[in-house]
C-alpha cells in the first residue's frame, strides 16, 4: 500500500520589537545573563504585565500579510505548567480569541498552505547546564513571540521547508522578525501522520518538538514518516505522542505519551484588559504595510520586462527590492539597474545573511546617477562597471571618478565628421561592406572608437556609419 | 476638617509644631513596643524607616513648609503590599526572608509625601482567611476582646488601627478582608472600586478580586488615604484610577437618597447584629434618606462563585513558589522535582494547600465546564442584578459579616462554615463594587457590629458621603480608637 505524510506545524516567531512583551527591557539577542530582565520578567510576586502595543501590532502585521481575519476583540489567557525557566509557573499566552484567524501561504506552485491561527504570547527563559549544574538565564523570559498553526495542508518536507522559507519572506519584508533559525527567533512544532494515499481520514498524529534547521525538520519528518509507515505495515497502532528529534541519529524518540500531556488549565488572564483591533487602527497598520512580496514579484516583471529569476532575486528581500526600485527610477533600461545589484553588489555580498542586511555603501541614488550617465550616452557600459566598483570601493558618488572630459562624450557633429575620416581612411572596409560584408563595418567602427578614445557611443556611431555608407556619400571611392 | 479625623487632628497639631514628627513616631513606637506583644498585630515594625522619614518631616516644618495631607502620619503595611528593602512575607513560611527589589505603587506615592512607615502588620497567609489565624506567626488578637480574633485577612492591620498603634493602615480586600476585621475590631475598612487603586506590588492572591484599600478610624481619614493612592497607574492595566477626590464630597448630605436594602443579605444574619443595622437604617431615615427594599437573589450564589474563581485564580498565582529564585526552599532532596514538591509542601499552611487544590481541580480539564466556566458565568449574572439594583436605590445597606468578632480557633474548625461568613462581603468582590464598613454599635456581646454601603463603580464620593453622614449622626454609638495605643 502507498501511503502519504499529512503534516502541520506550529512556528514560533521572535517578534523583532524593541522591548519586551510586558515589561520595558530589551529584546536583544546575547547578553550576560540575567541583565536584560526586571522585577516583571522575572515574575517577581505582586509584579503585573502590561501589554506592549508594538506586539499587538506587529502580530495584526503578520496577520494581514498572510490573508488572516484579524479579531477585533481577542484576549490574553494563561497556560499554567510548571518549569524552572517559566518564573510565574504560568505562560501569558492567547488560547480561545487568537488575534488572527483563518489565513494562508501560497507556495510557488500555486498551492495555499491554510493557516488556523496566528497568537500572540511571551517565550520563557533559559536553562543553562554548566559545571555539573543548572542555571537560569532569564533574559530571553518575556520576549514577544508569534505561534502561527498551520492546518496538516502540508504532504511533504520539501512543502514544509517551502512554507517555512515563504513565512521567512514575508514575516522580514514587512519587518516583524529577522527569522534567524540559528538565534532560535524562528523554530516549529512538527505535527505529522500518515495514511493511505487517496484516503480522507487523518491518521493518529505525533508531534516532534522544538525544531530549529531546516536540514533538522526534513530528516526529522522523513524519519517519522518512515517509522509510522512502518508500525502501520506491520499491523501496529501508531501512539498519539510527543517525540524528539536527536540530532545526532537524525531518529525521533518519545517524550511524553497522550496520557501524560499537560492540562494547562488555561483561564483568562485577569491581570490584562481584552485587546480591541478597531477599524481604525487595522487600517493604520494596513497603510504602513509594505507591498505584498508576491504582489511586488509579479509587478517586477510586469512593470521593468525583468524575466523571472531576476524578479524573484530582487523581490525576495524587501531591503533589495526598495534599493532595486530608487537604483531604476526614470531610467531607460530597469535590467542595467538590475545587473548592477545581482552582478558587482551581489558579488561583494557571499552569505545570505549579508544579502538580508544589505548593508551597501552605494546609495540607490548614486547608482541611478550612474546609470543616468549611461542612459545619456556619456560613459559607456563598460566604463559604468569598473566606475560601480570604485564607488563599491570607496562608497564615493561617481563623479569622483570621472573627469569632465571623460563625460563630454562627443557631438554629433564631432562624430558625423570623425565617422568621415575613418571611411576616407579605411577604404577596403566601406568597399567589403558596400559588397555585402556586413562585418567589415566593424573596421570603420573601431576607428571611430580609437579616434574618440571610446567616448563615442557604439549604437549611435554604427547607425551614422550605416546611413551614410547606404546613401553612398559623401564618400568617394577610389 | 472632620471632628474625628485622626488624620486631620494629626496634620494640624504637626503643622503648629503642638507636636514634632520625631515625638508623634515615637508616641506610636513606645505603644507598639508596648501592646504587640500581645496584639500580634505587626509582625515587622521598621523604627528606623520611621525615623527617617520623621527626621525629614521635621526638618521640612522647620523649614516653614506646609505638608501635605498624610505627611508625617504614622501609619503600617499589610505584610503583602511590597515594601523595596523590606522584608514582605504575607505571613507565609513560603516568604520568610523575601526582601523586594521594588516599590508597590501605592507605597510609592505613599511614600512620596513622607508618610511614616511603623511597620508590617500581620495577616492570613497570603490572605487567605477570616481570622488571621493561618498566618504563620499566629493570628493578631482583637484589642476588644483579646479572646476574640481581629479578622481577616487583614487582621493586623484591623488590630493596629483599633488600637491605636498606627493612624491609618493599607489592607487589601479580596472577599472581605479590609471590611470584616475592621468590622471585628470597630473602625472604618474601605475597598474600594476593583481598578480605582493599582495593585502592582500587591503580592497577589485572586488578581480579578484583589483591591488595596484603608482601614482608618473614621471615614474621613479613609477618604484621605483613598485620595492619596486612588491614582492612574501605567504598572497596572487594570487600574484606571479614582474618577474624582472624595475628601471634597464627605459633607454633601444624604436627603433624597435612596439606601436599598436587600433582605438577601440579612438571611442567616445573628439577630443582634441586624438589630444595630435596623437601627442603622432608621439613622439614615432621620437624615432624610429613603429606604428602598427589595431583592437580590442572586446574592446567595456568591460564596461558591467566590471560592470557586478565587481559587483558580490563587491557584495560578501562587504557582511561582517553588523555592528556586526567592523565599522559602526545603533543605533536603532528591532532585529539582522532589525540591519543588518538598519546599511548597512545607512552605505553605492547610488553608493555602486547601485553596490551591480546590483552584487546581475546578481550573482541570473535565471540571472546568462544570465549575469556572459555570461560576464565571454566574459571576455575569451578579453583576447584572447589581446594575439592575442600582437603578432602584444608590447606595446598599447591608451588615459586613453576620455575626461579630469569632473566639480564638473558630475558623479552623469547619473551613466551610467559615467561608459562609463572607456572605456579605464577597458580593462587592465579585461584582467589583465599592464597599466600606462602619462601625454600628454593639451585638449582644458587647462587641463591634459593622455596616455595609455598597455602591456602584466609581461612586466612592457618594458611597463615603453617605458613610460619613452616618458616622457624624451615629458616633456616640460607633466608638473609634479604644485608648489602648497612642492617647491623641
Amino acid at each position: 500500500m502507498s501511503y502519504e505524510m499529512v503534516c502541520g506545524l506550529e512556528t514560533h516567531v521572535e517578534l523583532a520589537t524593541k522591548t519586551k512583551i510586558f515589561c520595558s527591557c530589551t529584546t536583544e539577542f546575547g547578553g550576560e545573563p540575567n541583565t536584560h530582565c526586571c522585577p516583571v520578567c522575572t515574575g517577581m510576586p505582586g509584579t503585573l504585565p502590561k501589554l506592549n502595543r508594538a506586539v499587538v501590532e506587529y502580530a495584526v502585521t503578520a496577520g494581514l500579510a498572510t490573508h488572516c481575519e484579524i479579531n477585533p476583540d481577542a484576549k490574553m489567557d494563561r497556560k499554567n505548567y510548571v518549569y524552572p525557566d517559566l518564573p510565574k509557573a504560568y505562560q501569558i499566552s492567547q488560547y480561545d480569541q487568537p488575534l488572527c484567524r483563518n489565513g494562508w501561504v501560497e507556495l510557488s506552485g500555486g498551492k495555499k498552505i491554510r493557516l488556523t491561527r496566528i497568537h500572540i504570547e511571551e517565550d520563557a527563559g533559559k536553562l543553562v547546564h554548566e559545571r555539573g549544574n543548572t542555571f537560569i538565564d532569564y533574559n530571553r523570559s518575556g520576549v514577544p513571540l508569534i505561534e502561527i498553526v498551520s492546518e496538516p495542508d502540508i504532504r511533504s518536507a520539501a512543502e514544509a521547508i517551502e512554507y517555512l522559507e515563504k513565512l521567512q519572506t514575508i514575516l522580514r519584508y514587512i519587518g516583524v522578525s529577522d527569522c534567524k533559525m540559528q538565534e532560535g527567533s524562528l523554530r516549529c512544532d512538527v505535527n505529522i501522520s500518515v495514511r493511505p494515499k487517496g484516503s480522507i481520514g487523518l491518521g493518529t498524529r505525533t508531534e516532534i518538538k522544538n525544531m530549529n534547521s531546516f536540514s533538522h525538520i526534513t530528516r526529522a519528518m522523513e524519519y517519522e514518516t518512515g517509522r509510522q509507515i512502518d508500525l502501520l505495515e506491520s499491523g501496529e497502532a501508531v501512539a498519539q505522542e510527543t517525540r524528539r528529534y536527536d540530532e545526532k541519529t537524525g531518529y525521533t524518540e518519545g517524550m511524553r505519551g497522550k496520557e501524560d500531556a499537560d492540562d494547562y488549565r488555561y483561564f483568562r488572564e485577569p491581570d490584562l484588559v481584552a485587546i480591541r483591533v478597531d477599524k481604525a487602527a487595522l487600517e493604520e497598520i494596513r497603510s504602513r504595510m509594505p507591498e505584498d512580496p508576491q504582489l511586488r514579484l509579479a509587478r517586477f516583471k510586469r512593470d521593468y520586462g525583468l524575466p523571472e529569476d531576476t524578479a524573484r532575486r530582487l523581490a525576495e528581500r524587501r531591503k533589495i527590492a526598495d534599493y532595486f526600485e530608487a537604483a531604476a527610477k526614470g531610467r531607460k533600461d530597469p535590467r542595467a539597474a538590475a545587473n548592477c545589484i545581482l552582478g558587482p553588489i551581489f558579488a561583494r555580498l557571499s552569505t545570505d545573511a549579508e544579502k538580508d542586511e544589505f548593508r551597501i555603501n552605494v546609495p540607490p541614488e548614486n547608482l541611478n546617477a550612474l546609470l543616468k550617465l549611461l542612459d545619456e550616452g556619456k560613459i559607456r557600459s563598460s566604463q559604468m562597471k569598473a566606475t560601480l566598483e570604485k564607488m563599491l570601493d570607496t562608497g564615493k558618488p561617481a563623479s569622483a571618478f570621472l573627469s569632465e572630459k571623460d563625460l563630454a562624450g562627443v557631438s554629433e557633429d564631432d562624430l558625423r565628421k570623425i565617422c568621415e575620416q575613418a571611411a576616407a581612411a579605411n577604404p577596403d572596409a566601406v568597399r567589403d561592406y558596400l559588397g555585402g560584408k556586413e562585418k567589415a563595418l566593424k573596421a570603420v567602427l573601431g576607428a571611430v572608437m580609437k579616434a574618440t578614445r571610446g567616448r563615442a557611443n557604439p549604437q549611435e556611431t554604427e547607425k551614422i556609419l550605416t546611413e551614410m555608407l547606404q546613401k553612398g556619400k559623401p564618400v568617394e571611392l577610389p | 476638617m472632620g471632628k474625628y479625623g485622626t488624620i486631620a487632628r494629626l496634620h494640624a497639631r504637626l503643622e503648629k509644631k503642638e507636636i514634632s514628627c520625631t515625638e508623634l513616631t515615637k508616641a506610636y513606637l513606645g505603644a507598639i513596643g508596648k501592646e504587640n506583644g500581645g496584639l500580634n498585630a505587626y509582625v515587622k515594625v521598621t523604627p528606623e524607616i520611621a525615623l527617617d522619614t520623621a527626621a525629614k518631616v521635621d526638618a521640612k516644618l522647620a523649614a516653614g513648609e506646609s505638608l501635605s495631607p498624610l505627611e508625617g502620619i504614622p501609619m503600617t503595611l499589610k505584610d503583602n503590599i511590597s515594601t523595596k528593602g523590606v522584608e514582605t512575607t504575607c505571613c507565609s513560611r513560603m516568604l520568610r526572608g523575601y526582601v523586594p527589589v521594588y516599590d508597590a505603587t501605592v507605597w510609592k506615592a505613599l511614600k512620596a509625601q513622607n508618610a511614616v512607615l511603623l511597620g508590617k502588620t500581620n495577616m492570613d497567609e497570603f490572605a487567605m482567611g477570616s481570622s488571621c489565624e493561618t498566618s504563620c506567626f499566629g493570628g493578631a488578637k482583637n484589642p476588644r476582646d483579646r479572646s476574640r480574633v481581629a479578622g481577616g485577612s487583614s487582621g493586623g492591620a484591623a488590630a493596629a488601627v483599633s488600637a491605636g498603634l498606627a493612624a491609618y493602615a493599607l489592607g487589601s480586600d479580596t472577599g472581605g478582608s479590609i471590611r470584616q476585621p475592621a468590622s471585628f475590631c470597630g473602625v472604618v475598612g474601605f475597598k474600594p472600586t476593583y481598578g480605582a487603586v493599582s495593585r502592582y506590588g500587591l503580592i497577589a492572591y485572586a488578581s480579578s478580586f484583589d483591591q488595596i484599600g484603608p482601614i482608618a478610624p473614621s471615614v474621613e481619614d479613609a477618604a484621605f488615604v483613598y485620595d492619596a493612592i486612588s491614582a492612574y497607574d501605567s504598572m497596572d492595566s487594570t487600574c484606571s484610577g479614582s474618577r474624582e477626590p472624595v475628601c471634597s464630597a464627605l459633607g454633601n448630605g444624604v436627603r433624597g437618597k435612596r439606601i436599598g436594602v436587600a433582605k438577601d443579605f440579612f438571611d442567616g444574619v445573628r439577630p443582634d447584629v441586624a438589630k444595630a443595622l435596623a437601627d442603622a437604617a432608621d439613622v439614615f431615615r432621620a437624615l432624610g434618606a429613603q429606604i428602598v427594599e427589595f431583592s437580590l437573589p442572586p446574592v446567595k450564589y456568591c460564596v461558591p462563585v467566590y471560592y470557586i474563581l478565587a481559587c483558580a485564580e490563587a491557584s495560578s498565582n501562587l504557582g511561582r513558589y517553588d523555592g528556586i529564585r526567592y523565599g522559602y526552599r526545603t533543605e533536603h532532596y532528591a532532585d529539582r522535582n522532589d525540591m519543588v514538591c518538598k519546599t511548597r509542601s512545607e512552605g505553605f499552611g492547610a488553608e493555602v494547600k486547601r485553596r490551591i487544590l480546590l483552584g487546581t481541580y475546578v481550573l482541570s480539564a473535565g471540571y472546568y465546564d462544570a465549575y469556572y466556566k459555570k461560576a464565571q458565568s454566574l459571576r455575569g449574572a451578579i453583576v447584572r442584578s447589581f446594575d439592575a439594583a442600582f437603578r432602584k436605590c444608590d447606595v446598599i445597606l447591608a451588615p459586613t459579616v453576620p455575626t461579630t468578632a469569632f473566639p480564638e480557633h473558630y475558623a479552623a474548625k469547619d473551613p466551610v462554615e467559615t467561608y459562609l461568613t463572607d456572605i456579605c462581603t464577597v458580593p462587592a468582590n465579585i461584582a467589583g463594587l465599592p464597599g466600606i464598613s462602619v462601625p454600628c454599635g454593639r451585638g449582644g456581646d458587647g462587641m463591634p457590629v459593622g455596616m455595609q454601603l455598597i455602591g456602584p463603580k466609581f461612586s466612592e464620593a457618594a458611597l463615603l458621603c453617605a458613610a460619613n453622614q452616618y458616622e457624624l449622626a451615629a458616633r456616640e454609638t460607633a466608638t473609634g480608637a479604644t485608648g489602648t495605643g497612642v492617647g491623641l
